[in-house]
C-alpha cells in the first residue's frame, strides 16, 4: 500500500508561532530597530549606525558586569551540579519516603522568584532576619547590604537554595532510570561504590545532567529578580548582573539605543551558549541510541 | 508600526534572512537532504550550516566592531568567506 504524504499537520504549530511571534520575534525585530537609532522619547528616532554598538564594546561598565555574570554562573553550577547529584544519590529509591523527598524537594522550585528574593532578604538582615542575627551573635561579620562578600555569599546560597532541587530531580530520574541489571554486574565484579558511580551511574545520567546543566546555565545567566529583591546590585556596583545592569540602562536612564545593543549581544552570548550545549546533548544522545 | 522603529537597513537586513529561510524551505522540499557530518564532528543539515553561519558572522562584525573599527564592510566580506567555509565543510 502506498503510504500517503501528508503535511498538513505542519498546520497545528501555527497557534504556537504566533505566540512567539508576539511574544519573541516582534519585541526582539524592535529591539534591533532600537539598536541603530537614538532617542529622546516622543517616539521620535535618529540614525545612529553601529555607534552603540562600538560604545558598548568599549565600556568598561558591560565587561564588568559580564566578567561578575560568568563567575555568578560558575559558581552555582560549580556548587549545584554536584551537590544535586549528591542529594540524588542518597535520596530512598522507592517507598513513602521516596515520595516525601520529592514534595519536599520540589517546595524551593514552586515559590515564586521576588517572593525568593525577600524571604532571603528578610533572613538575612541582621536586626530581625534569622541567619544575620545569629551570625551577628556569633560576631562573624556579615551584612550584606554593605559588605561584598556577604551580598556575594548570600545571592549564592539564595540561588543554590532554590535550584538545586532541580538538578537533585533531573539527576534522581535519570539514576532510576537505570535497570538492575547493571547494578547485579558490579556486584559480581566487586566494583567498589566509587566505579559504580563513575562507570555506571554517571554515563547513563549524562543525558539528564546536561539537560540540568543547559536549564541552570541560562537561568542563572539571565537571573535579575532574586539578586534585585536582596541586593539592587550592590553594595556599589558588587552584584549588578548583566540583566540588572541593562534594566539599569533601559529603564532607569532610558538609554534605549545602548541598551538595545548590549541586550542584542547579551542575546548572542546565550545563543551561542545554548547552541553548543543543545549540539553537545542531541550527539549524545545518538551515541545512546 | 511605528512604534517598532523601523529603518531601511534593518528591514533589509530582516528581509535577507527570511528571504534565505524561504529559500531554504524550497530547497529542502524541492530536494530533500540527509544529514552530513562535517569537520566539527556533528551531523548537519542547510539549516545547521545556515544558523552556524548567522551566529558565527554576528560575533565576526561585533570582533571587527572591536578590535578594528572600521571599514565595517570588510568584516562583511569576511563573513561570507565564513559562511562559504561553512556550507562546504562543516
Amino acid at each position: 500500500m502506498e503510504k500517503t504524504v501528508n503535511q498538513r499537520a505542519w498546520f497545528l504549530i501555527l497557534p504556537v508561532l504566533i505566540l512567539v511571534a508576539f511574544s519573541a520575534v516582534i519585541p526582539l525585530m524592535t529591539v534591533v530597530n532600537y539598536s541603530v537609532q537614538d532617542t529622546f522619547g516622543n517616539n521620535q528616532f535618529f540614525w545612529a549606525g553601529l555607534e552603540w554598538f562600538a560604545e558598548m564594546l568599549s565600556s568598561e561598565r558591560m565587561w564588568d558586569a559580564l566578567g561578575r555574570q560568568i563567575m555568578f554562573s560558575a559558581i552555582i553550577l560549580a556548587i549545584e551540579i554536584p551537590l544535586g547529584i549528591f542529594v540524588a544519590l542518597n535520596m530512598p529509591k522507592s517507598g513513602f519516603w521516596s515520595s516525601f523527598c520529592l514534595v519536599l524537594m520540589s517546595l524551593p522550585l514552586l515559590i515564586p522568584w521576588n517572593v525568593v528574593g525577600t524571604i532571603w532578604q528578610i533572613f538575612g538582615r541582621v536586626d530581625i532576619g534569622l541567619l544575620g542575627f545569629v551570625l551577628d551573635k556569633l560576631n562573624i561579620p556579615y551584612n550584606y547590604t554593605q559588605d561584598i562578600v556577604s551580598a556575594w555569599i548570600t545571592i549564592v546560597v539564595m540561588d543554590v537554595w532554590h535550584w538545586t532541587s532541580l538538578v537533585a530531580l533531573l539527576a534522581f530520574a535519570g539514576l532510576k532510570s537505570i535497570p538492575d541489571a547493571y547494578y547485579q554486574a558490579a556486584k559480581i565484579d566487586q566494583a567498589s561504590r566509587w566505579k559504580v558511580f563513575r562507570f555506571i551511574e554517571l554515563p547513563k545520567m549524562m543525558g539528564v545532567l546536561m539537560i540540568a546543566i543547559l536549564l541552570r546555565f541560562m537561568d542563572s545567566f539571565m537571573i535579575y529578580t532574586e539578586p534585585f529583591v536582596v541586593t539592587g546590585g550592590g553594595p556599589g556596583n558588587a552584584t549588578t548582573l548583566l540583566s540588572i545592569d541593562l534594566v539599569k540602562m533601559a529603564l532607569g536612564q532610558f538609554d534605549l539605543g545602548p541598551a538595545a545593543a548590549f541586550s542584542i549581544m547579551y542575546y548572542l552570548v546565550i545563543l551561542l551558549i545554548s547552541w553548543v550545549f543543545y549540539t553537545v546533548m542531541t550527539n549524545l544522545d545518538k551515541q545512546d541510541g | 508600526m511605528e512604534w517598532m522603529a523601523w529603518t531601511w537597513p534593518t528591514a533589509a537586513f530582516f528581509a535577507i534572512i527570511a528571504s534565505i529561510l524561504i529559500t531554504l524551505t524550497v530547497l529542502a522540499i524541492k530536494f530533500p537532504e540527509t544529514p552530513r557530518v562535517g569537520i566539527l564532528g556533528i551531523e548537519t543539515t542547510r539549516g545547521d550550516r545556515l544558523f552556524i553561519s548567522l551566529l558565527g558572522s554576528a560575533f565576526i562584525n561585533l570582533g571587527w566592531l572591536g578590535v578594528v573599527g572600521a571599514n565595517q564592510g570588510l568584516a562583511l566580506i569576511l563573513c561570507l568567506i565564513y559562511a562559504a567555509i561553512v556550507f562546504k565543510w562543516v
